[in-house]
């Protein structure tokens, strides 16, 4: 399949010629045909890049730490970089030392899933940001609410849980039921949906953007249409390094807010 | 090509209702992710990171050893080079007061010597003087006895007589003498 075909766009339309029209990028662009099924069940393409991303993140680590050294090589230094950028940049930041040193693991791992899933958008021939697939954000957003839910409980008990969980305040008088609602609320479902769909939100508009220009500066290639189809290339350029940025900040903002999360549970009252 | 397009546009797909086939595969793939970093990986980098740490910070503790004898050391020779201008001082104080007590002495030596000289200048002097003044008063008697002789004319030849008439006349030269001292010094 090529890329074509999923664009749905018609290689020989352009702009003047009768008999077809622009193909506007929509909600269409973000589903795949299935490359095969197995057992009914169909395995696409950000399926296919999910696990590339997995591949390519366990090899380069295994390449830089499987066998540190004291004197670290160039791989290994720049691991050790972006292993300190999230270890002391966002997990000491939010939880300290001693609380976070348990949880650096699981967020350097989601960091550079989220960020490697999100590269995806620019890659040739890839071309697509997993992460602007709504299922691959929920699942990681799902797996930081269960751990904050659980680690909320373990630490504060079932009262002092249900306190942290409804921001129980009895100096707030008779509004206090109103909040506790609100935070119940914004605790059990606003925030997990908001953190997988920040992200989410972001990776799509932004391939959304990318696409849009790029089948356009193909659609304008004809006649006067051309000196159009440059503004539109050079906007393609701009928006490609705008997501490579935004894809960075993306996939530390989902870390960030798992951090915060994670530092609301151990926390006695957030 | 369209016939893809209707196919796309036919499936009624919300975006924000995930597919559980891709919500598997997204949370395998992280967790296979995390269990290579969590399981093998970091801690693997951490033991090296540590064990790097514990090299610096044994550099480290080895430059404060050096540091710290270097620091002995310096303070050692100080207070040597004190301990010595101390002695330096002491030593060259001793010698000022040597110095003063040995002028000192010197100088009462001289002194003593002088006193010595002047004292045995003075005994020689006095001794001339009695030695003078005996023959003088002998050879003034004499003298006057003489010369009386000659004016007298008659030999005053009784001997008691003369020594009496000198002694009186000596005796009262020596009281007049004795009676005005200051004449008597500067005529020393």
């Amino acid at each position: 399949m090529s890329a074509e075909t999923m664009l749905a766009l018609d290689t020989e339309c352009h702009l003047f010629i009768p008999g077809c029209g622009f193909e506007a990028p929509g909600l269409h662009s973000f589903v795949f045909e299935p490359l095969f099924t197995i057992g009914g069940y169909e395995f696409n393409k950000p399926m296919l890049l999910a696990l590339v991303s997995t591949v390519i993140i366990v090899a380069f680590f295994w390449a830089a730490f499987g066998r540190a050294k004291v004197v670290p090589g160039k791989l290994q230094m720049i691991g050790e970089a972006g292993y300190d950028f999230v270890r002391r940049g966002l997990v000491y930041d939010a939880l300290g030392k001693k609380e976070g040193e348990k949880f650096v693991p699981f967020m350097v791992a989601l960091f550079f899933f989220v960020w490697i899933m999100n590269l995806w958008s620019i890659i040739p021939v890839a071309q697509f940001p997993v992460t602007s697939v709504i299922a691959f954000p929920m699942g990681l957003a799902l797996v930081v609410y269960i751990t904050w839910l659980v680690l909320t409980f373990k630490r504060q008990g079932f009262v002092g849980g249900l306190k942290n969980l409804t921001g129980y305040d009895k100096s707030l008088g008779w509004v206090l039921p109103l909040i506790m609602f609100l935070e119940l609320l914004q605790h059990l479902i606003i925030r997990p949906f908001t953190h997988a769909v920040r992200l989410f939100a972001n990776m799509f508009a932004g391939h959304m953007l990318i696409l849009m220009f790029t089948v356009a500066s193909w659609y304008l290639l004809n006649g006067i249409g051309i000196a159009y189809a440059g503004v539109s290339f050079v906007m393609t350029i701009v928006m490609t390094a705008f997501e490579l940025f935004i894809q960075a900040i993306q996939a530390y903002i989902f870390v960030l807010l798992a951090c915060n999360y994670i530092q609301g549970a151990l926390a006695e009252h957030h | 090509m369209s016939a893809l397009v209707n196919m796309a546009a036919e499936v009624p797909e919300n975006p924000l209702v995930p597919p559980i086939p891709e919500l598997v595969i997204g949370l395998v793939a992280f967790f296979i992710v995390f269990g290579f970093l969590a399981k093998k990986l970091l801690p693997n980098v951490n033991k090296v990171l540590d064990e790097r740490r514990e090299k610096i910070e044994g550099g480290i503790e080895k430059a404060e050893a050096a540091q710290a004898e270097a620091q002995q050391v310096l303070e050692d020779y100080r207070s040597q080079l004190a301990d010595a201008r101390h002695e330096a001082a002491r030593l060259r104080q001793e010698a000022q007061e040597q110095g003063a007590t040995l002028i000192a002495e010197m100088r009462a030596e001289g002194q003593r010597q002088r006193e010595e000289i002047i004292a045995a200048g003075h005994a020689q002097i006095e001794a001339d003087r009695k030695q003078a003044a005996q023959s003088l008063r002998q050879d003034v008697g004499k003298l006057a006895t003489e010369l009386a002789g000659k004016l007298v004319g008659e030999s005053l030849e009784d001997h008691a007589r003369q020594s009496r008439t000198i002694d009186r006349f000596l005796d009262e030269l020596e009281a007049k003498a004795a009676s005005d001292p200051t004449k008597a010094e500067a005529g020393r």
